[in-house]
């Protein structure tokens, strides 16, 4: 499944993050998973959340930059060697994985979130991997 | 030593008639060589016969760094290029350098003026000058190269960097004299600890340090560093270079070489001449300069003019330390930069927008420059690598406009204080 992830630009000071995920928390948007990409003196903070554009708005109004980018959601086994069968899969299939991140929901099924070079041949590989 | 005697301790009359035979001169030259010079003139009424004295320099227009940038490269030269032996350059305030050509006679008054304030500053015939400002269209290393041979003492034409190696033929040629610019001169007793050099061990006697503003207190903190007399020494490419002026061994203002500049001191707002000792802006006036003569130009340094004389015998006008500037101008590491110039990189760059701002700090001894850049939505991208090739991109640029080394650091949006006025561009860390 494709879906809209929020991507923040953070300076590296204190207090940044606590205010990005209050802002969202007063505006009611949840947060399902995040990650943060950090170098020395910046991070990109990526979100998944349940009202993207509602995000990008009250983070907008609140002098962020910030931007959505499209990542595909996939679902592995909770299970010693889940992930590493789809990845292998991936790779052998010729998939170009730019970053990706993970949670679980509950004990069966842990989402991989999964931003590919090229969104709709992985999006394929996947269905295939699923089928 | 006192290198020319006769002009060096000229009475002040007779320095007013060397200065007005000169200057009537000069004003002729300009008047009917220079375009643009006639033309100011021509606006304000005046023909070359109203300028009979020194006294009547006032009436002068001035000149400003950008006419020189609108006559680039060689528009303000009285003589065919056929004449002109040297250029040298500065930086601009958009990229394009200041341009100065020099005649023969123009590099042997050069010469001259950098011996006498060599002599100024204490120098002998059998000293060992080690020139570490830079070689190149820079007038730094050049300057005090050919002062230092006309003055007859061995020059060691080492230029900047390099330090180790600067340290090391201190020690092995015996460096008596060392000429750079006074933060690296910091820099320089910096590395000696590292490299457990005690500088008492070496033969440095003096320091002629110019091309940034540094204060008393840094003075101090060099003579004691290095065990050495630190002298100040002033010039800019625009006037001839190093040798404007320059400090005697009483440390109590820098000697102008008036008979070849004439300083005034101008209010900068109003542009009238300030009274006698007040602080102001520095104008000078060349007037034995022959491939760029330049009337009243406008250093935007702010100084003041004393005219008492001094202990060493001469009566050379001297000019305190340049502590500030009339304009926005900054001076790191003996490199000018203008914050325009910054701005005319961010908008040039179709990623950037013109919000940013310069931190100066200086740590240890030497000046760094960080530029702060917002990251607007338009150019934030998702991707790490994408944001790092922006920021090398930024410094890339940024480096080859200035010519110093810069931090680029990305910032959040609107980080940058918004003023209705002019916007704050530039906080300047230094204590100096």
């Amino acid at each position: 499944m494709i879906i809209k992830q929020v991507s923040v630009f953070l300076e590296n000071k204190s207090g940044r993050l606590s205010e990005v995920t209050r802002i969202l928390g007063d505006a009611g948007i949840n947060i399902s998973a995040f990650t943060i990409a950090d170098t020395s003196d910046f991070g990109i903070l990526r979100l998944v959340v349940s009202d993207p554009d509602e995000a990008c708005k009250v983070l907008r109004d609140s002098d962020f930059s910030v931007q959505t980018t499209e990542v595909l959601l996939a679902n592995s086994p909770n299970k010693p060697g889940g992930l590493a069968q789809m990845l292998e899969f991936l790779n052998a299939k010729g998939a170009f994985i730019e970053y990706m991140y993970a949670f679980s929901m509950n004990e069966d099924q842990a989402t991989i979130v999964i931003r590919p070079t090229n969104m709709q041949r992985c999006l394929a590989i996947l269905e295939e991997y699923a089928g | 030593m006192i290198w020319n005697r006769t002009i060096e301790c000229a009475s002040r009359d007779e320095m007013a008639a060397i200065q007005s035979e000169r200057l009537i001169r000069t004003v002729q030259r300009v008047y009917h060589n220079i375009p643009s010079y006639r033309t100011k003139m021509q606006e304000k009424g005046l023909v070359p016969a109203d300028i009979k004295s020194v006294e009547d320099i006032t009436k002068l227009p001035f000149t400003i760094k950008s006419d020189l940038r609108d006559n680039y490269p060689f528009g303000m030269f009285t003589v065919p290029m056929s004449e002109i032996v040297r250029l040298h350059a500065s930086s601009g305030t958009t990229g394009k350098p200041t341009v100065v050509g020099y005649t023969r006679n123009d590099l042997q008054m050069w010469a001259e003026v950098v011996t006498r304030s060599l002599g100024m500053a204490g120098v002998h015939q059998k000293d060992i000058v080690q020139v570490a400002y830079g070689y190149g269209l820079f007038t730094g290393g050049l300057g005090l190269h050919y002062g230092t041979e006309n003055l007859g003492a061995t020059v060691i034409p080492i230029s900047g960097g390099n330090t180790q190696k600067q340290i090391q033929l201190m020690q092995d040629f015996q460096s008596t004299v060392i000429a750079c610019t006074p933060s690296y001169a910091l820099y320089l007793s910096e590395v000696m600890q590292e490299m457990g050099v005690d500088p008492e061990s070496l033969k440095l006697r003096i320091g002629i340090f110019g091309a940034e503003p540094w204060s008393e207190s840094m003075r101090r903190e060099i003579e004691s560093k290095l065990k050495i007399k630190a002298i100040d020494i002033y010039g800019l490419s625009e006037v001839v270079g190093p040798g404007v002026s320059c400090e005697c061994e009483y440390q109590c203002g820098m000697h102008v070489n008036e008979d070849h500049f004439i300083p005034e001191i101008i209010n900068p707002e109003t542009l009238d001449p300030v009274a006698p000792g007040e602080i102001g802006e520095l104008v000078f006036s060349t007037i034995t300069k022959e491939g760029i003569p330049i009337l009243r130009y406008r250093t935007r340094d702010l100084t003041r003019l004393i005219y008492d004389k001094c202990e060493c015998g001469r009566t050379l006008v001297r000019m305190e330390k340049c502590m500030g500037r009339s304009d926005d101008m900054l001076i790191i590491r003996g490199v000018n930069v203008f914050p325009s110039q910054v701005e005319s990189v961010l908008l040039s760059m179709s990623e950037t927008e013109p919000h940013y701002l310069l931190i100066v700090d200086r740590v240890g001894t030497l000046d760094v420059l960080k530029l702060m850049v917002e990251v607007q939505e338009q150019f934030f991208s998702d991707e790490v690598r994408q944001l790092e090739a922006l920021k090398k991109k930024i410094t890339h640029n940024i480096q080859s406009i200035l010519g110093i080394s810069v931090d680029v650091k990305l910032v959040e949006p609107k980080t940058i204080e918004r003023t209705a006025g002019k916007a704050k561009r530039v906080i300047d860390n230094r204590k100096i």
